[in-house]
């Protein structure tokens, strides 16, 4: 099993890693060839990387746009994000203090984010518009998500793992040094399901995560009168 | 009205979500454009006889679109069918049919999308959604992207900023390219490649109807107002929508910018060469067209000599000046380009370039240089009506959202009673007034009486709470839809008007000329 695992996740990483890298250089390649942030839109870069933070941090447009999304939506993220903060403890040896002092909320995050997950399952079946545009894969997603949680958090307050020898075979995995996994059901579990999650990543709507920040209707400043914003192909034309 | 086929909305108490009618618009589609009106500008005629060439062009296309927009690369990968945009949609409010929710519409060509550029459509097409491009899927697409007007609404709502506007361009785009193009906007392009306008109106018919506008005013108010055309060295050119020229309430603004230009002593033209502020080009989403279409105003611009340029009432002609002409044509500032240097070299880079009437007007209003007799309007009482492509994709003055603050900053200078419509409904959240994006066509009725209801619903508030009288607007689009929906929903259609109408009826225009 444990060569088994530290196959598949030296797999997930690769894929993870080499697919996004690909990802992201597409979409940083691709031009924008006509300025179209949606107004009203900062002037400045730096009210740009405001607004993207506003974005990113509490999801301000979808606040707007529905509340029960956005806190569903808003737990789920806000957990999953505490919960992958506590998780770093896998990877560094000396767990430092601030990791230390965050590891109770890490623990709670993950009812959060369980809560969040199933809020967001919820209006897939309750709310008929919502139905309407649901396909599998959005089911699979959330399925996976909250299997990730449920398994997560079970290993945390029902049936204890070896965290010690857990972390002893990620921070092997990173030395090239494979060190024995602990045989648990859960921790089996929860770990296909990430690795599923990180191999799929790339290749899915998860791609959102660094779609927002390519998004030319929220990272552009508005200033086309003041710049010209000629892409290469465009560029082109001039020339004929 | 009774000639309609259709039930026209009723005003709900609370604005609740419509319950979904599958297909209640799969039959709303416009006309499609004769292979000589393709042919006139550059696309293909008609469809190929064979599907599968058909077929593999669109594919092609949307390949070649994929690599030229990042927005439509992004949009197409980003959606998480969170659902946040989808009742924000005038048109999905109006006609219940689930396929004008913005995240279905932008679907249609994502399922696409995802079987022919996606590892998990190419492998799971059932799992992720992913569909073949069918024939029926085409004339789907022919249907609903013909049902959006690209206001840009459903963007502001969205996490991600998914931008529904530049799919239906893209999809629109790639109809245009095999054959499958819209009568009406391609027409007006095809009349606008020949004639400068969106009307086909040549120069002496122009010249024509400036005159006798110059005697309505002077029989009106005994001054000698001009509206000069092709005069060559004057300080500013307007461009405005052609509509101006000869529809009513349109050509009411245009006697008001005659006044202002008039009472602040400042040389102007028209050009015949560019009268047409409008950009058809926006709405068929080619980017080529747009650019031909805005090059008018760049050889009229040089040709004249003069030193600002002032873009009249017209809401999408205001985004594609405001946002794209520097990229297209060179008119605005920074460029450091042979082609932008040689424009920019000419005007006047104390004033925005273009410049909308509307900061045109507010800028002299500050200066002290016009004067009003508000109570000339006081048989009105005004609200304002945001047009989208104002409100969502432009902007006025030197800080963000003073698309907003300008125009009713217009109306207060120049009018006692104003009102503005439910937060909700207005500013950037503004709803569209249903014939936007080149769906004012009379074959799409129903789609534009549909899609004015969020509108109506909050006109008719003010108007039962505040006696409003007269929604002004700054769009040639917004106004012509008003003018011909309004009375399905029991107004009289002179309720809108333009803001430089108001302008018009307060405007001191003193004795000297
Ligand atoms: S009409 Fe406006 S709100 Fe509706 S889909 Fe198109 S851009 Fe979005
Ligand atoms: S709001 Fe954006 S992410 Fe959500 S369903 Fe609509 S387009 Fe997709």
């Amino acid at each position: 099993m444990t060569t088994f695992f530290a196959i598949l996740f030296y797999l997930a990483f690769a894929i993870l890693v080499v697919g996004l890298a690909y990802k992201i250089y597409d979409f940083a390649r691709t031009p924008a060839p006509l300025s179209i942030p949606t107004t009203p839109a900062p002037t400045t870069t730096a009210g740009v990387a405001f607004r993207l933070a506003r974005e990113v941090v509490l999801f301000e447009s979808l606040f707007k746009g529905n509340l029960w999304i956005w806190l569903f939506g808003w737990m789920f993220h806000m957990g999953l994000f505490l919960v992958l903060i506590r998780h770093l403890r896998y990877f560094i040896s000396d767990v430092p203090a601030w990791l230390v002092f965050i590891q109770p909320f890490g623990k709670y995050a993950a009812f959060m984010m369980v809560a969040g997950l199933a809020g967001l399952w919820a209006r897939r079946f309750l709310v008929e518009r919502i139905r309407y545009i649901t396909t599998p894969s959005d089911h699979l997603w959330l399925v996976v998500l909250i299997g990730i949680g449920i398994t997560g958090a079970g290993m945390t307050f029902v049936s204890h793992v070896d965290v010690v020898a857990v972390k002893a075979f990620f921070l092997g995995l990173m030395r090239f040094d494979i060190q024995p996994l602990p045989d648990h059901p859960a921790l089996y579990i929860h770990l296909i399901l990430v690795a599923l999650l990180m191999i799929l990543f790339p290749f899915s709507k998860l791609l959102h995560a660094p779609g927002v920040f390519f998004s030319p209707t929220r990272n552009q400043a508005d200033t086309p009168r003041e710049k010209r914003h000629l892409a290469p192909w465009a560029a082109q034309i001039e020339k004929s | 009205m009774a000639d309609l086929e259709f039930q026209i909305p009723k005003y709900r108490e609370y604005p609740e979500v419509p319950v979904l009618q599958p297909g209640a618009m799969a039959h709303s589609h416009p006309h499609v454009a004769s292979e000589k009106i393709q042919e006139a500008i550059g696309f293909q005629g008609k469809l190929d006889d064979d599907w599968q060439i058909t077929h593999d062009k669109a594919i092609a296309k949307f390949g070649e679109l994929l690599g030229k927009y990042r927005s439509l690369k992004v949009f197409m990968d980003a959606c998480v069918h969170c659902g946040s945009c989808t009742d924000k949609c005038h048109y999905f409010i109006g006609t219940s049919d689930p396929k004008n929710m913005p995240v279905a519409r932008q679907e249609l060509m994502r399922s696409v999308y995802r079987r022919y550029f996606t590892f998990a459509g190419k492998l799971f097409p059932g799992l992720v959604g992913a569909k073949d491009l069918t024939r029926e899927l085409l004339d789907e697409w022919y249907s609903y992207f013909w049902q959006c007007s690209e206001c840009r609404r459903c963007s502001v709502f969205c996490p991600y900023g998914i931008d529904t506007a530049e799919v239906t361009m893209a999809a629109r785009h790639i109809l245009d390219t095999v054959g499958y193009g819209q009568k009406y906007s391609n027409e007006i392009i095809g009349k606008v490649y020949k004639i400068g306008n969106n009307l086909g109106l040549p120069g002496p018919a122009l010249e024509d109807t400036l005159q006798g506008l110059e005697e309505d005013v002077k029989e009106d108010t005994g001054v000698d107002v001009k509206y000069p055309l092709d005069v060559q060295g004057a300080e500013v050119l307007l461009v405005t929508p052609s509509a101006d020229f000869f529809a009513e309430p349109h050509i009411e603004s245009l006697i008001g910018y005659g006044k202002v230009f008039h009472a602040a002593g400042i040389s102007w033209t028209l050009s015949s060469h560019a009268s047409e502020a409008g950009n058809f080009g926006l709405f068929n989403g080619s980017y080529e067209t747009m650019r031909k279409v805005a090059m008018r105003i760049r050889e009229a611009a040089l040709e004249l000599g003069v030193k600002r340029i002032v873009v009249g009432e017209c809401g999408h002609a205001w985004r594609v000046a405001y946002a794209f002409w520097n990229t297209l044509n060179g008119v605005g500032a920074g460029g450091n380009d042979p082609f932008s240097i040689e424009l920019q070299k000419q005007l006047d880079p104390r004033y925005p370039q273009p410049s909308h009437i509307c900061e045109f007007t507010w800028d002299l209003i500050q200066q002290g240089r016009l004067k009003f007799d508000k109570e000339a309007n006081d048989h009105r009482v005004i609200t304002f009506h945001d047009s989208c492509n104002v409100a969502r994709a432009s902007r006025m003055g030197g800080y963000p959202g003073g698309q907003f603050e300008i125009p009713r900053n217009i109306i207060k200078a120049v009018a006692n009673k104003f009102v503005d419509m439910a937060p909700e409904t207005i500013r950037e959240v503004t709803y569209c007034c249903g014939g936007g994006g080149g769906i004012l066509t009379d074959e799409l009725i129903e789609a534009r009486i549909k899609g004015a209801f969020p509108r109506m619903e909050a006109l008719q508030q003010v108007v039962e709470r505040h006696g409003v009288n007269f929604m002004a607007t700054i769009c040639a689009i917004c106004k012509a839809q008003f003018t011909k929906v309004l009375p399905y929903y029991g107004f009289n259609m002179r309720l809108v008007g333009g803001v430089h109408q108001l302008v018009s009826t307060a405007i001191r225009l003193g004795n000297e000329h």
